[in-house]
């Protein structure tokens, strides 16, 4: 297939960015989005422009390193995948993609389509724990827990933090990824006993690096990569009401 | 530096870990404070680390290439983690525990050492569950198991097929909480470009940060690689694809031994490669062999679609040969076979390298039902990746380079030949010897971060609570940020015109024909002799676009193959030093007549710990004899 | 305790607890609007001086636009921050699948504001004194404005939008109060859906009557 790319080029983050146009011949179906990336930048290398930049690593969707803003959509137009996982079968002949970083104003530019998530870290280090220390443990089935709420805790922890949630939200709200970690010790026994200072120091952090306020439009959901669902934001909400 | 002392405890195998811990020094909680300590990498046994140093009041100064620590590969492990828990009642203990490891390591492993690693697992997995890790459960709410990697107990523990994902998220949660009280200090988006000796001790590092390009110095009293292994070789494989050996390698080109580097695990069941551009190949769980039976065509060149071929023309090759055990033999027999059939000319695809994995007769069986809830989710990911419903059509697999048992050599102490340095996790020569069993490695790097490391590495600070903070204006220091400076200024300065990652590609491909699931010493010579001259190319031909003084991708990636290339050619000089096979090291030379790995104890059971002796001169072997004192050396039979 | 009354939860919580309050009153007043279809003004009339000069009502007059004043300036408030926490739009658009409404919640709210206001200048000033008329005859003001066609336009336009806001809002509400649950959340959007029907639509139905068959 031939196809146009638009993509946003900014040298640093002091730096303004801009759209660049790149033509790509030969592309194949059976390529990883991600790949036709790999592509480009050995053109570009070889014509000894500067490659373009772009955050990845596992590439099988799970370490949450990656994440474009393609066409629209936060990994792009194909539900529950990282953009690592895209395939070129979903795009056809001709077709103009627009390739975008993450835009928030908690997610800074570096470069190119690279952005600085360390908000998220900030947040979790602000509270997403449970503070036990090495060799202090119980043992494992001393405490039992019900295998639904276990499966539900699960079901929330597997969020990968790649900030698709707040890409995709048009307050740039990390509502989702922040529900994702307290409902997860929320669920479980061993998370109940700092419950309260967690999701206070979570919440407050939060707010702190600026990211914006949930308006309960659901673009988070419709664009998790790994379906985390609104339910977990209203438990956030119980969660917090709960804390006074 | 020419003897290697394992520090192995006194006593009987059993008490060997308590008896250590019972008699090792310990440094004074005031001051523990006073002590730096750097640890390289965030995976399981990184992030374990850090946090369980922090806990004891260690200053620690934690490292990672990517962006958060909660990204580090530990993250795609799959199927789960071992334990000797026996919560099923079904023989299992410690004992038992090791002795599968040590056989399936086909006896290339230190007794003492899987021993600790299967007697701390019971507190992994306690440690884990007391942090949050949602586990799988019973009704009943106690912890679920299942059984996993040709063990005849059911001892792995797991979260659906996200079991890396969950426990690494639960080390990254210990990690946060030492970052919020101050102990451990992050530093993402950094590599470490060389390790500094101060009077022949391991006393910090020089990195350079990924997003300015400035180049940093560290300085610690005592530092931890945690890096991970260095599958990455191949180009293509299970790993990240930044994943990679530099920090080990630079270590040892400092004094650290390397060991058994040619140890390398091809996992059998990984997605086959759809296009030349691929840049790895994503790994389908073990656990699919339980239900889906793998066959290539009789006919040979047969393009027909799987499903068009009748059962009177298909070849069960694994079932034909392993009556035993059938689709379910261990990793390396599985892999071998399946290279076996492709090279005969059986293979499948455009390419011929790939064979069928069908799932026709379990869901004739079991119902589709049955069979999407046990695999539901890797069906899935193989139809996002390919496109193909397998619940219609099979599978298609083939063997990819996945983990290195190889690593820097260490003592009990996990201490490498660098006093001050030490190796855990998948960085380390490790407790697998020459397989690795699967969900054992989740196992052993935990165990290593957070139980066996935080306890060893007392005995050696204790004697530094007299040294001072480590300046990093030695000269020491100076001398390594000048090569480090001057080394990237050369890949800058060639102005070639191939991509690094051109090269990565052409020596995984070396690598693969020659020093992959099949090894011969004519194929071995041969790649020595390609990678030389791929080397020669790679520093006249090299394009690096950009500065060094800034985000720089081509960069990285340089400096990262530059390294695979001097490891690629121990890894072939290691393997054609062992004239043996065992475990996944398969030397044409040495099979029996119906094709099965032929072990030779008499000569080979030792560690091989390769010396580095300078550019361009050969690596000194040193051998760690194996002693089994508590096992009998068997051979390994799946018919 | 500030940062915790300020937080983007307690805010919330404050727009939702409004909100709600809101949509209690408007069926209220639509119970009192749909008098106006009577011939003669009595009970109208009646039922709006009662409004006005009851002493609970009075209390509750505070409440309510109490919860209006909230509801409108911390709304206008999340939003700027929402607007200040994405400084750099998408050239390629927002293409996410969302309830349509909830992107435009803002806007809905500014539409029912201005026609409140309007609203106001009609009625409730002249209760004030404000506004000359007569405060004891709303029913007849009532039904003068409603045979001004433009009026009629504008005021079934904005119910319309109104009909939008209360759609998310109805929703919204209760997931902010951290109502969503598995077995009774797929019950509340067809409630919300009804209920922001049946409302808009109730008040426009009095306004094509009086406009047009009266």
């Amino acid at each position: 297939m031939k196809l146009t790319l638009k993509i946003w080029r900014q040298k640093n983050a002091g730096a303004k960015g801009n759209f660049e146009t790149y033509k790509m011949d030969n592309v194949s179906t059976k390529m990883a989005f991600l790949e036709m990336l790999d592509a480009l930048n050995k053109k570009l290398v070889e014509e000894n422009k500067d490659p373009v930049a772009f955050d990845h690593d596992c590439r099988e969707g799970i370490c949450g390193s990656c994440g474009m803003y393609i066409n629209g959509h936060p990994h792009g137009p194909v539900p529950a995948i990282t953009t690592c996982s895209l395939s070129m079968r979903y795009f056809k002949d001709g077709d103009t993609i627009w390739i975008e970083p993450w835009r928030a104003k908690p997610f800074p530019v570096i470069k190119d389509l690279i952005v600085d998530r360390r908000a998220f870290d900030k947040i979790q280090i602000a509270g997403g724990f449970i503070s036990v220390n090495t060799g202090a443990a119980p043992e494992a089935n001393s405490i039992l827990i019900q295998k639904n709420k276990s499966d539900d805790a699960f079901d929330a922890a597997i969020c990968i933090g790649c900030g698709a949630c707040v890409a995709a939200c048009k307050n740039a709200s990390a509502m989702l990824f922040v529900s994702a970690k307290i409902s997860q010790f929320a669920l479980l026994p061993q998370g109940r006993v700092e419950a309260k200072d967690r999701v206070r120091a979570m919440v407050e952090k939060m707010d702190e690096v600026g990211f914006g306020n949930c308006s309960n439009t659901g673009a988070c959901e419709a664009e998790c990569p790994k379906e985390i669902k609104l339910v977990n934001i209203a438990r956030l909400f119980r969660e917090y009401y709960k804390a006074f | 530096m020419g003897k290697l002392i394992s520090k192995i405890p006194d006593g009987p195998l059993a008490m060997k870990w308590t008896n250590y811990k019972a008699s090792v020094k310990l440094v004074n909680p005031a001051n523990k404070k006073k002590l730096e300590i750097i640890v390289i990498g965030t995976g399981l046994s990184g992030a374990a680390a850090s946090s369980a140093l922090g806990e004891l009041g260690y200053s620690v100064k934690t490292f990672c290439y990517q962006d958060s620590p909660r990204r580090a590969h530990s993250v795609a492990a799959q199927g789960g983690i071992n334990a000797a828990k026996n919560y099923q009642n079904d023989g299992d203990s410690t004992y038992r525990l090791f002795y599968d490891m040590i056989k399936g390591g086909d006896f290339r492993a230190r007794e003492a050492n899987v021993y600790r690693a299967a007697e701390v697992s019971n507190q992994v997995i306690d440690h884990y569950t007391a942090l949050g890790v949602p586990f799988a459960r019973d009704y009943g709410g106690t912890l679920d198991t299942r059984s996993f990697g040709g063990v005849q107990v059911s001892r792995t523990f797991y979260s659906k097929g996200q079991t890396g994902q969950q426990c690494l998220l639960g080390v990254y949660s210990s990690l946060n909480r030492q970052i919020k009280k101050g102990n451990v200090t992050m530093y993402p988006r950094r590599e470490m470009l060389d390790l500094v000796l101060i009077d022949g001790k391991a006393r910090g590092i020089v990195a350079r940060n990924l997003i300015t390009g400035d180049i940093e110095r560290h300085a610690a009293h005592a530092v931890v690689l945690a890096t991970g292994g260095y599958g990455t070789i191949y180009f293509l494989s299970t790993l990240a694809v930044n994943s990679n050996a530099s920090a080990v390698w630079k270590a040892h080109k400092k004094g650290a031994f390397f060991a058994n580097p040619s140890f390398v695990q091809i996992h059998p069941t990984s997605v086959p490669q759809l296009n030349e551009f691929q840049s790895k190949l994503t790994l389908m769980s073990e656990s699919l062999r339980n239900d889906g039976r793998i066959w290539v065509p009789k006919l040979k060149g047969d393009k027909r679609p799987g499903n068009e071929i009748p059962e009177q023309e298909r070849d069960y090759y694994l079932e034909r040969r392993y009556p035993a055990f059938g689709n379910l033999v261990p990793r390396d027999v599985a892999s071998r076979a399946a290279k076996e059939r492709c090279d005969a000319g059986f293979g499948i695809g455009e390419t011929g390298l790939a064979v069928n994995l069908d799932f026709r007769d379990a869901i004739k069986k079991q119902g589709k039902k049955a069979i999407e809830d046990k695999y539901g989710n890797l069906f899935d990911m193989y139809k996002t990746i390919t496109g193909i419903d397998s619940y219609t059509e099979p599978m298609r697999i083939y063997p990819a380079g996945h983990y290195t048992m190889g690593g820097l050599w260490v003592d009990y102490e996990l201490m490498t030949t660098i006093p001050g340095l030490y190796a855990i996790g998948e960085a380390n020569f490790s407790d697998h010897g020459a397989n690795r069993l699967g969900a054992s490695s989740l196992m052993q790097t935990s165990g290593d971060g957070y139980f066996i490391l935080p306890n060893t590495i007392s005995n050696y600070l204790s004697d530094e609570i007299r040294v001072p903070k480590i300046s990093t204006d030695n000269p020491e220091f100076e001398e390594t940020e000048k090569a480090v400076r001057e080394r990237l200024n050369k890949f800058i300065s060639i102005k070639g015109k191939q991509t690094a990652s051109s090269f990565h590609k052409r020596l995984g491909k070396i690598m693969w024909d020659y020093c992959g699931m099949v090894r011969s010493e004519e194929g071995l010579k041969k790649a020595l002799v390609l990678i030389k001259e791929l080397r020669v190319e790679f520093w006249r031909d090299l394009n690096v676009t950009g500065e060094s003084t800034e985000l720089n991708q081509e960069l990285e990636k340089a400096g990262r193959v530059a390294d695979f290339f001097e490891l690629g050619e121990l890894l072939v000089n290691d393997a054609l030093n062992r004239n043996e096979s065992c475990g996944a090291h398969f030397r044409e030379e040495y099979q029996t007549p119906d094709g099965e790995a032929l072990r030779n104890d008499e000569k080979f059971a030792y560690v091989a710990a390769w010396e580095y002796t300078g550019e361009g001169k050969p690596h000194i072997l040193h051998k760690e004899e194996l002693k089994f004192e508590n096992v009998e050396m068997k051979v390994r039979s799946y018919k | 305790m500030s940062k915790v009354l300020f937080s983007s939860i307690s805010k919330k919580f404050v727009m939702a607890l409004a909100g709600l309050f809101l949509l209690t009153f408007l069926p209220v007043h639509l119970i009192i609007n749909l008098m106006l279809l009577k011939s003669e003004p009595g009970p109208f009339n009646t039922a709006a001086h009662f409004m006005a000069t009851f002493p609970l009502i009075k209390i509750m007059e505070v409440v309510l636009f109490g919860a209006i004043l909230l509801h409108i300036s911390w709304g206008i408030l999340l939003q700027i921050q929402n607007w200040i926490a994405r400084p750099v739009g998408y050239v390629s658009g927002n293409k996410s699948e969302v309830s349509f409404f909830s992107r435009f919640m803002i806007w809905t709210g500014a539409t029912i504001l201005t026609f409140l206001i309007l609203h106001w200048f009609n009625f409730y000033f002249i209760k004030l004194g404000i506004v000359k008329g007569n405060a004891e005859d709303f029913y007849s003001v009532a039904h003068k404005l409603f045979k001004i066609p433009a009026y009629d336009f504008i005021y079934l336009t904005c119910f319309a939008f109104l009909g939008f806001h209360l759609f998310h809002a109805f929703y919204s509400a209760f997931q902010t109060i951290g109502l969503n649950h598995r077995l009774w959340n797929p019950v509340v959007k067809p409630i919300a859906l009804v209920y922001a029907i049946i409302i808009p639509a109730g008040f426009a139905f009095i306004s094509i009557t009086l406009w047009l068959f009266r």
